[in-house]
């Protein structure tokens, strides 16, 4: 029975990471069908900027608790100036290009960015450990989590409720949609389409870098570590159905739960499990769990 | 349109003649020039941080030193028996057949004399026949697999650190000694080969030393996994007196930093077979009593001698922390290469022939700035030396380690023709050296 | 209609090739080699692409064709070239055709993934097999070409240089004729619109599924011929990043012919090869740079200069 628990535990926890780092992904490609691989990228300048930002106010002897704010404005901070100047400077001028042309686009940016760091940061890896253990931790039978997990598991809530808010409930949030069903249509009855793919390729691209300035603490912040969560965030993303923010939070409690009771019910399991959800869901649901269903043209 | 493609068409034009020029150009071949050594080593990707560029730094610190003829004797000639050294360096990144091709332009392009590197396993599997193909001597200096010289036997390739099966050995002797009454015991290594292989050494190690102690549980996270939130949980319900763990780099940093405060140390005794590169960097998420091993004497474990301060000085000097394994390495491959290349230079004989460079190679013993190196496994190809262990204790804010424990090389590794894990299932009887 | 000379054009590269073999310096010769090797999986892909549908997991088929060759002499002793080829034939021929029963209802993006899915299944599956090596990998040797020994003689990497060659001649020209002919056509109608080749009385399903056949056997010859000139596999070439590399060398190349693979493969290994040595640090950003001003200035993938050049002369 505890171990059951556990492996929810662990599970939720995980998925509440997942979401948090796969959320940005979906929304642009919602918004832009653009399947972005430099929100890897942005995951680790996220990181980078947080685990530098933060660690230099530690360093200065400043409150620990600032650390937290300090490291969401480093992550605002990159969301904001990368977002930006990949958007203006480089997609601008490939909307309309096929959507595999695309994918390779943004992979050519994640390429150029990953040495990009390397040059700004070095290779020796950054680490941030102090806000982890900071908030203390509370007990579950003989489990003890830091609260840091509750933290994470309520940001990724906080996101997903405001996301989810603003697209039905406002006004440019309806625009948005409005654009996401049809770009040429959108244009037509006066919403600014430029404008919109703007914002939201920023406000993603700040999603992501969040989810990097939040894993920072738990992690050693070191090269490679956006290649190995954008194909998480891909899955993710996937097996919602692209675009779609419901699909993109159950399909993270999916994986998660997946994840956590292979680990431990068969650890030896943990290296296929997300892809294994993924094949299962793809052949059960061509289309991923939550999927908009296209007109055909003739 | 239009206006755009003379560009490109320029570039692409620009390329192919680069191209044609080079193939045109590489075939001059002077010997009283520098020795040109290629070195191959991680300068990107989670390899690079703890092992590829420390092993960069010591390279070039070495290389520096001996050209102004400053190390310690017995190697206090400049360079190579007074011919200077030229380093050439590329990045292991990339995998197993990029790596073949690059050790094919190195030395047919780049005409490199020797080359030192690969730090990957797989890498060194790969390039080892291909060294052998091209005729040029080819030092890997920290894999560990014993795969290579157990599988095959080559001319042209040494390996001047010893094979991984020391590494378990060793561990499982230490914490036998200092805890004989394990009873359980866990491991969570990375779900690729030098985890699996460092997990099925030490469990077999462990049947042979302490066959009652149960497995109670192998956790094999995925390489570059990060999230370790499961695994602890997991590794905390067992209650295992013992966790064993080959994890490095941030995959190691990231485990400490979320198995700490959740007291999976508390709990049960941490063993680190690769923990020594990360000390100075986890202070504070280091338990104090966790037993690590640098695989082979190497950083905090190496003795003090004229080498060790000599290496200790120089590669502070660009680094601002002291040489971690993986730097040592690479020294004691620069070190076993000089020593052979003199030896077969002789007295005030020109540049030798590379077969006489293999000759005087094999079976050479050398100092080291870890001590002793001896190659004595693989037809005289692979290098032994003994091993040591410590314990982790924290002093004035800094992680130290203490109670350090040396291995003789008999008793730690296989001798020649016996394979590694049938030596260890056969009760690791020390062999004749 | 311009009068089509692709394929005499395939004999005079092969003739030039085969005789200008022996006098290249070793490196060239093995990056040439290597350059088909990929060129004849990018051909697979080239095809994919015509059909409209692309594989982020070509690498599934690439790695099998690989294994199937190397583990020959694994598990039968056998280490003829000709046999190798053909097992990693008949086994990615076998795995597609099954997989292509689920992946012909697929495309766009869930094509992509779907096969990235299988791939990264093999990929764990070949890293939690420690007898294959694991993650490591293991050595493969070609000892003999139809029974003739080359293992260890002078002529060795020539051979297998040669039948490199040979094997892209022969693979070009068949996908030149197939390309050229009433199924082959389908591919770009089907890619142009789906509906309106099902109202035609064709069967979509039908010719999306051989042609992914064709393209994974392309794959799996190409991973074969990379095991025998490489000497080493390992699980990596069924990673996600391998696949990835054969979608970015294809768009890369173009799909206007079937040289443009070739050529594609070869001026990104060459361009990587000199970017390796020459920024150490940074050929990332060179190869991402070029990806990009490529797609920014020849959407039709390098190929594109060539028709251009055409049209102007």
């Amino acid at each position: 029975m505890n171990q059951l628990l556990a492996v929810l535990i662990d599970g939720l926890i995980y998925s509440s990471w997942l979401f948090i780092i796969a959320v940005g992904l979906t929304l642009i490609y919602g918004v832009m069908k653009i399947l972005n691989i430099a929100h890897g990228s942005l995951y680790a300048l996220g990181a980078y900027g947080a685990a530098s930002l933060a660690g230099y106010w530690i360093n200065q002897g400043h409150a620990p608790m600032g650390s937290f704010a300090v490291m969401l404005v480093a992550a605002i901070l990159v969301g904001l100036i990368a977002g930006p100047v990949i958007e203006r400077g480089l997609l601008r001028f490939m909307y309309g290009k096929d959507e595999i042309v695309l994918v390779l686009v943004t992979y050519a940016v994640f390429l150029i960015l990953e040495d990009f760091i390397k040059l700004t940061w070095g290779v020796d890896p950054y680490l941030l450990y102090q806000p982890y253990s900071l908030l203390g931790s509370f007990d579950v039978g003989d489990l003890t989590y830091p609260l840091y997990n509750l933290v994470l598991f309520g940001v990724a809530v906080l996101i997903g409720v405001t996301l989810a808010w603003v697209l039905t409930r406002t006004r440019r949030g309806k625009m948005l949609v409005a654009v996401i069903h049809d770009r040429e249509m959108a244009g037509a009855m006066g919403i600014n389409v430029s404008l919109v793919y703007f914002v939201t390729f920023t406000v993603g691209a700040m999603l992501g870098a969040v989810g990097g300035a939040l894993t920072a603490p738990m992690i050693s912040v070191q090269p490679g570590i956006g290649a190995e969560t954008i194909v998480l965030a891909f899955a993710v993303v996937v097996i919602g159905g692209l675009g779609s923010l419901p699909g993109a939070a159950l399909a993270a409690v999916l994986v998660g739960l997946v994840r956590s009771a292979a680990v431990h019910y068969r650890p030896e399991l943990d290296l296929f499990a997300i892809y294994f959800v993924m094949a299962v869901v793809l052949i059960m649901r061509p289309k991923g769990l939550f999927s908009v269903q296209e007109a055909r043209k003739i | 349109m239009d206006g755009n493609f003379s560009r490109p068409l320029r570039t692409a034009a620009a390329v192919l003649a680069g191209a044609a020029l080079t193939i045109v150009c590489a075939t001059g071949h002077a010997q009283d020039k520098p020795i040109r050594i290629g070195l191959v080593t991680f300068l990107s990707g989670p390899a690079a941080g703890p092992f590829g560029v420390p092993a960069k730094i010591a390279a070039e610190a070495i290389v520096d030193s001996l050209n102004a003829g400053k190390a310690p004797a017995p190697y206090n000639t400049k360079g190579f028996g007074g011919t200077p050294l030229e380093l050439t360096i590329v990045d292991e990144a990339g995998g197993a057949t990029k790596q073949v091709t690059e050790l094919r332009n190195l030395v047919e392009r780049q005409n490199v004399d020797f080359v030192i590197g690969y730090i990957s396993s797989g890498d060194c599997l790969a390039v080892a026949p291909v060294a052998e193909e091209l005729k040029t001597l080819t030092i890997l200096f920290d894999c560990g697999t014993p795969r290579v010289f157990e599988e095959a036997s080559y001319k042209y390739v040494f390996r001047t650190r010893s094979h991984a099966t020391m590494d378990a050995v060793a561990g499982a002797m230490y914490l036998l000694e200092n805890r004989p009454a394990v009873k359980s015991f866990a491991g969570i290594n990375q779900n690729y080969a030098w985890g699996q292989d460092s997990w099925a050494d030490f469990t077999a190690v462990m049947a042979t030393l302490k066959p009652e102690a149960t497995i109670t549980s192998s956790q094999m996270p995925k390489f570059g996994a990060g999230q370790y939130g499961p695994e602890i949980s997991a590794l905390l319900q067992t209650n295992s007196d013992v966790i064993h763990s080959s994890l490095w780099g941030g995959d190691l940093e990231a485990f400490m930093l979320q198995a700490t405060p959740r007291g999976l140390f508390n709990r049960s005794q941490l063993v680190l077979v690769a923990g020594e590169p990360y000390l100075h960097r986890l202070t504070g998420n280091m338990p104090d009593g966790t037993i690590v091993g640098a695989r082979g004497p190497n950083g905090v474990f190496a003795q003090k001698s004229a080498l060790n301060d000599w290496l200790r000085v120089i590669y502070k000097e660009r680094a601002e922390v002291y040489p971690n394994y993986p730097a040592y390495s690479v020294v004691m491959a620069f070190l076993g290469l000089k020593a052979a290349y003199e030896r077969a230079r002789g007295a005030g004989g020109g540049a030798p022939a590379t077969d006489d460079v293999i000759k005087a190679f094999e079976f050479l013993n050398f100092d080291s700035p870890a001590g002793k190196v001896m190659m004595k496994l693989g037809k005289g190809h692979q290098a032994v030396t003994g091993t040591a262990y410590g314990t982790t204790r924290t002093v004035n804010g800094q992680v130290t380690v203490d109670n350090i424990k040396y291995y003789a090389l008999e008793r730690v590794q296989p001798p020649e023709g016996v394979k590694s894990l049938d030596w260890i299932k056969s009760g690791m009887k020390p062999g004749k050296w | 209609m311009k009068r089509d000379f692709t394929v005499r054009i395939l004999f005079g590269v092969l003739v030039v090739l085969l005789v200008a073999g022996p006098l290249l310096p070793r490196w060239a010769m093995f990056l040439i080699t290597l350059s088909l090797c990929y060129g004849a999986v990018v051909l697979g892909m080239m095809l994919l692409m015509r059909t409209g549908v692309v594989s982020f997991g070509h690498g599934l088929y690439y790695c099998l064709g690989a294994y199937a060759a190397g583990t020959l002499d694994v598990l039968f002793g056998v280490s003829d070239i000709a046999v190798m080829l053909l097992a990693a034939v008949a086994v990615t021929g076998v795995v597609s055709a099954l997989l292509g029963l689920l992946l012909r209802k697929y495309r766009d993006i869930f094509f992509a993934m779907l096969s990235l899915a299988f791939s990264m299944i093999l990929y764990g599956l070949l890293v939690k097999t420690s007898a294959l090596g694991s993650s490591d990998g293991f050595n493969v040797a070609a000892k003999t070409l139809f029974g003739i020994r080359i293992a260890g003689t002078d002529f060795e990497r020539y051979v297998i240089f040669a039948v490199t060659v040979l094997v892209a001649f022969v693979a070009a020209v068949c996908m030149h004729k197939y390309l050229a002919s009433h199924m082959g056509r389908l591919a770009g109608a089907i890619r142009d619109n789906e509906l309106r080749v099902e109202y035609m009385g064709a069967s979509v399903r039908n010719t999306i599924h051989i042609n992914y056949v064709m393209s994974a056997v392309l794959a799996g010859l190409g991973g074969a011929m990379a095991a025998v000139s490489v000497g080493h596999i390992d699980p990596e070439m069924s990673y996600w990043t391998t696949s990835g590399e054969f979608v970015f060398v294809a768009i890369l190349a173009g799909t206007g012919s079937v040289l443009a693979p070739f050529l594609g493969a070869f001026i990104f290994e060459t361009i990587r090869s000199f970017a390796y040595e020459y920024s150490p640090n940074t050929w990332q950003m060179a190869l991402g740079t070029t990806m990009l001003l490529v797609i920014m200035f020849l959407p039709g993938g390098l190929w594109s200069l060539f028709t251009r050049m055409r049209k102007a002369a």
